[in-house]
């Protein structure tokens, strides 16, 4: 029982998040069926602060006292033309929608201003490529080699996707190899589909080679732009007999110049039951925290160098693998 | 912050770049500048006048940064030929497509039958290759104008070009001199990968991102709480204060009168004269800030409409707008024209002098301002939002639909239902309607900068009725996906909009987004308003700022199926685009 609802709390927690970060506030009324309030899922702190808190006021962000006397349509002239410096310095507590994100209200307006005309369809409309193009992208985020206190090897991160800005393919890999093989690898592919203006949802397959025989999934998730610039991706997946797993990652890009940036970047892995067989123990088996600085070339190619601190966990470090790790990793990281 | 960065183009100097080659230009035949183009300085283009024109749209090797790129262009030259009409007259223009894909040609804030408007799949199916198109109409009205493709990135890569129109009267302001000022953005790359960069990665070309230096300057200059303080709303929002143009001078050399700002285009003058300067931005996607240190330039029409005077130091010209002002340098010296883009990577320059060869100093580009409380909340900065009360009665004297104003805040503002999607990041419940705001950069810079609230058109409105109905439609996009659009819905997903034939109706625009978009209507004049509802100045293209509102009159006289869209190209072909209809 528990092992199943792990993978479904990941997924509900990831889910809590967006909706909270991107759902209306209480004024306009909660989704249906999601209950801010009741749910361990909605409490969920995902960037690090009170969910309730980002749907009430950090979604809103309204700035300003919001008590003042207010002088009409024409701002007083000494009102006009504040500094580009100027902000807000409390979040405002007014009967109004979020900026971003929610649902409509009831009184919508209706962008339909055809009165029913119908054009017919053009010829030659020269939008060179429509709104909304479809277009092969290639992130190489990490393709590095790797120095440890066991000995070295290479680390890869590698997606391909084909879509427009809603929905978008992914063919995705991530693995290891040491001492000339492969210690585990997995490949997923996975159709992306845009849910809010910062999140999209995954879903796909994914397959495990390498360290072991070949294990076989159904990966769900959700990834995203958090709130303070958070990148997020969860992911639960579901494999035959009652196996369940779980990714969590979080990364941050801190810029040191336009070119040269500091990457902190976290994981998680989770298993619902063990599998000896692939040297994998039950629950947390391990837990990356990598701090990679690169240099963007171009914004295309950006060699790096990073320090990378593993920990593996009960179960999973018991089946012959060392607790702690220092990696020192060297790549270069592409996007196309 | 204003130290440029290096640039993503390999083996190509930041100065070269930006500055481009003094010899640049069309490289004629071979692939070669013309020497007399390059020892006498850049030639204006072209003037062709009369009733009866032969454009040639082609493909031509340019340079203007040291790599020899290709360009479209009207009879070979970048910009095209200034077409000089006369009010009352009737033109015919033959253009002939040399290239190996479709073309068009839009005669920009012309009012014409809709079938000669030159949108490919609005007015005509476009002009195929080889093929010749007949432009044939009436000219109705007076002033400075420009034309430009409507295909592709066409306009972009160099095709498009000045339309002087003599007054069938006699003018209201004489001049001694008279040039046209055409600014543009010109890019080595591939428009059509700029566009997919674009979408891959929307801040592509922003290389003057925050950064950690920043803020610990911040810090230390301002304290630890007011340097968290000024970015806590961006970064809740996910909203990039810098983000002040999509393109920027990463990839673009500045052109005047398709002159890099080495080459310095020079217009000569005598003491003692009145200069008369066309500035049209024929830019894909730059919006400047222009100014001629030493000269007071006096506006004195906007978009080809004459206004009331106004004295000025400086003025923004957003994409796809003219403004002509008039100067009268005493000295015989040399005086910078000097128009640097919105984000501050670079600019145009030119020179007015009194003989050729020389040159006035070149002021530095002002320092770059970070977008503010006022570009994302609108009117809630500052402390002072406005009352439910007040806002409702503004906007219900507006109002004639007589609907109820349903939003709680009263504001006037109605999100439409298809802004709460993927497409939309942001929404504003409390715009400003400041027209006399500068806007991003201007704001208190110790000069007289001009805004739209100081227009007004001489020539009262051709229609005084009191608009019968409202429009409302929000400038919505998702930065972060690059996706743009009107009240969240792209192009390629929109109904058109129905204007009722001889109807005249209010359109309102709320700009929900956090950068300028220069709306352009074509067929029909907009009068723009100010926020109590009184018609201020008429124009072709308008400017909404960042969480503004802004309100005008069309009469819908003009029946047919026209072009509605953001003049910033990457914006229209990502879906800020609809169809208007009137019939």
């Amino acid at each position: 029982m528990r092992r199943p609802a792990l993978a479904a709390l990941a997924w509900l927690a990831c889910m809590a998040s967006v909706q909270a970060q991107e759902m209306p506030d209480r004024h306009m009324g909660a989704m249906p069926g999601m209950d801010h309030h009741g749910t361990p899922a909605a409490s969920a702190p995902v960037d690090g602060h009170d969910p309730h808190a980002s749907a009430a006021h950090d979604a809103m962000a309204m700035p300003a006292d919001g008590h003042h006397p207010m002088p009409g349509a024409t701002i007083p002239a000494q009102h006009r033309h504040v500094p580009a410096t100027d902000h807000p310095s409390a979040p405002m507590h007014h009967d109004m929608g979020p900026m971003q994100g929610g649902s409509p209200p009831p009184h919508a307006r209706d962008p339909d201003y055809s009165d029913g005309v119908r054009t017919p369809p053009m010829h030659g409309i020269d939008m060179a490529m429509g709104d909304d193009p479809r277009f092969a992208t290639l992130h190489v985020d990490r393709l590095e080699t790797v120095h440890a206190s066991r000995g070295g090897g290479q680390q890869w991160e590698v997606q391909g996707g084909y879509g427009d800005s809603r929905d978008k393919l992914w063919l995705r890999s991530e693995g290891e190899r040491s001492g000339g093989r492969l210690e585990a690898a997995d490949i997923e592919l996975l159709w992306q589909h845009a849910v809010a203006a910062f999140w999209d949802t995954r879903l796909g397959v994914r397959s495990d080679t390498g360290g072991g025989p070949g294990r076989q999934w159904v990966a769900f998730g959700v990834q995203g732009l958090a709130p303070y610039w958070f990148e997020l991706e969860a992911t639960g997946y579901v494999g035959p007999g009652g196996r369940t797993a779980a990714r969590l990652r979080a990364d941050y890009e801190l810029l040191f110049t336009q070119r040269l940036v500091l990457q902190p970047e976290l994981e998680l892995n989770a298993y619902g039951k063990a599998d000896p067989a692939r040297g994998l123990g039950s629950g947390l088996s391990d837990v990356a925290l990598g701090l990679r600085l690169r240099y963007e070339v171009r914004r295309e190619v950006a060699p790096y160098v990073g320090g990378v601190w593993m920990r593996r966990f009960g179960g999973t470090a018991e089946h012959g693998r060392s607790g702690f790790e220092w990696q020192w990793v060297a790549g270069v990281r592409i996007r196309l | 912050m204003n130290q440029p960065s290096a640039l993503p183009t390999a083996g190509l100097s930041r100065r070269r770049f930006v500055q481009g080659l003094a010899v640049g230009g069309v490289a004629a035949g071979l692939g070669l500048v013309r020497p007399a183009r390059a020892q006498a300085g850049v030639q204006p283009p072209g003037v062709l006048a009369g009733t009866d024109f032969q454009l040639d749209v082609c493909r031509t090797q340019v340079n203007y940064t040291g790599r020899v790129r290709p360009a479209t262009t009207v009879n070979g030259s970048l910009p095209g030929p200034l077409l000089r009409w006369k009010e009352g007259s009737t033109v015919t223009l033959r253009v002939t497509n040399h290239l190996r894909e479709t073309t068009s040609i839009h005669w920009h804030g012309i009012v014409l039958p809709f079938d000669m408007d030159g949108v490919p799949g609005l007015s005509f199916d476009g002009i195929a290759p080889g093929e010749t198109f007949t432009y044939r109409f009436d000219v109705r009205q007076s002033g400075t104008y420009w034309y430009h493709a409507h295909s592709h990135f066409q306009e972009q890569t160099g095709l498009f070009g000045a339309l002087v129109i003599d007054s069938a009267g006699p003018e209201r302001h004489v001049a001694d001199r008279d040039y046209v000022v055409m600014l543009n953005d010109w890019t080595d790359e591939d428009p059509a990968r700029i566009y997919t960069r674009l979408k891959k990665r929307s801040d592509y070309y922003n290389f003057h991102q925050p950064t950690v230096a920043d803020f610990l300057r911040d810090a230390r200059e301002q304290g630890l709480g007011e340097a968290l303080a000024m970015r806590r709303m961006g970064n809740r929002m996910r909203m990039n204060p810098t983000d002040l143009a999509d393109v920027g001078g990463a990839a673009y050399t500045y052109l005047m009168n398709g002159t890099a700002p080495a080459g310095n285009w020079t217009a000569l003058f005598r003491p003692g004269e009145r200069i008369r300067l066309r500035f049209i931005n024929g830019s894909a996607s730059t919006i400047f800030d222009v100014r001629i240190p030493g000269l007071t330039m006096t506006v004195v029409a906007a978009d080809g409409q004459d206004v009331a005077p106004v004295p000025v130091d400086e003025f923004r010209i957003s994409v796809a707008e003219t403004y002509d002002v008039i100067v009268e340098p005493h000295e015989a010296r040399a005086y910078t024209l000097f128009a640097q883009s919105i984000d501050r990577t670079g600019y145009a320059r030119g020179t007015l002098a009194p003989r050729e060869g020389l040159r006035a100093d070149v002021p530095s580009m002002d320092a770059r301002v970070w977008l503010g409380a006022q570009d994302m909340m609108g009117a809630m900065h500052a402390g002072s939002p406005l009352p439910p009360g007040e806002g409702s009665k503004v906007r219900a004297s507006h109002d004639h639909h007589a609907s109820p104003d349903p939003s709680p805040a009263g504001r006037g503002v109605n999100h439409a239902r298809t802004e709460y999607g993927p497409s939309v990041d942001m929404r504003v419940d409390m715009p400003r309607t400041d027209l006399d705001d500068p806007g991003i950069g201007l704001r208190d810079n110790g000069r007289r900068v001009l805004t739209y609230a100081d227009l007004r058109s001489l020539d009262p409105p051709s229609d005084r009725r009191e608009p019968e109905r409202e429009i409302e439609l929000h400038l919505t996009g998702n930065m972060e996906r690059f996706l743009w659009s009107f009240d969240g819905v792209p192009f390629s997903d929109a109904l058109p909009i129905h204007f009722r034939k001889g109807e005249r109706l209010r359109v309102v625009l709320v700009n929900d987004t956090m950068m300028n978009h220069p709306i352009h209507l074509h067929g029909m004049f907009s009068d723009l308003e100010d926020a109590e509802g009184n018609v201020l100045v008429r124009k072709h293209t308008i400017n909404v700022q960042p969480a503004q509102r802004i309100s005008y009159r069309v009469t819908a006289d003009n029946p047919g199926r026209w072009a509605y869209h953001c003049h910033l190209l990457y914006h229209m072909e990502a879906g800020m685009f609809r169809e208007v209809v009137v019939s």
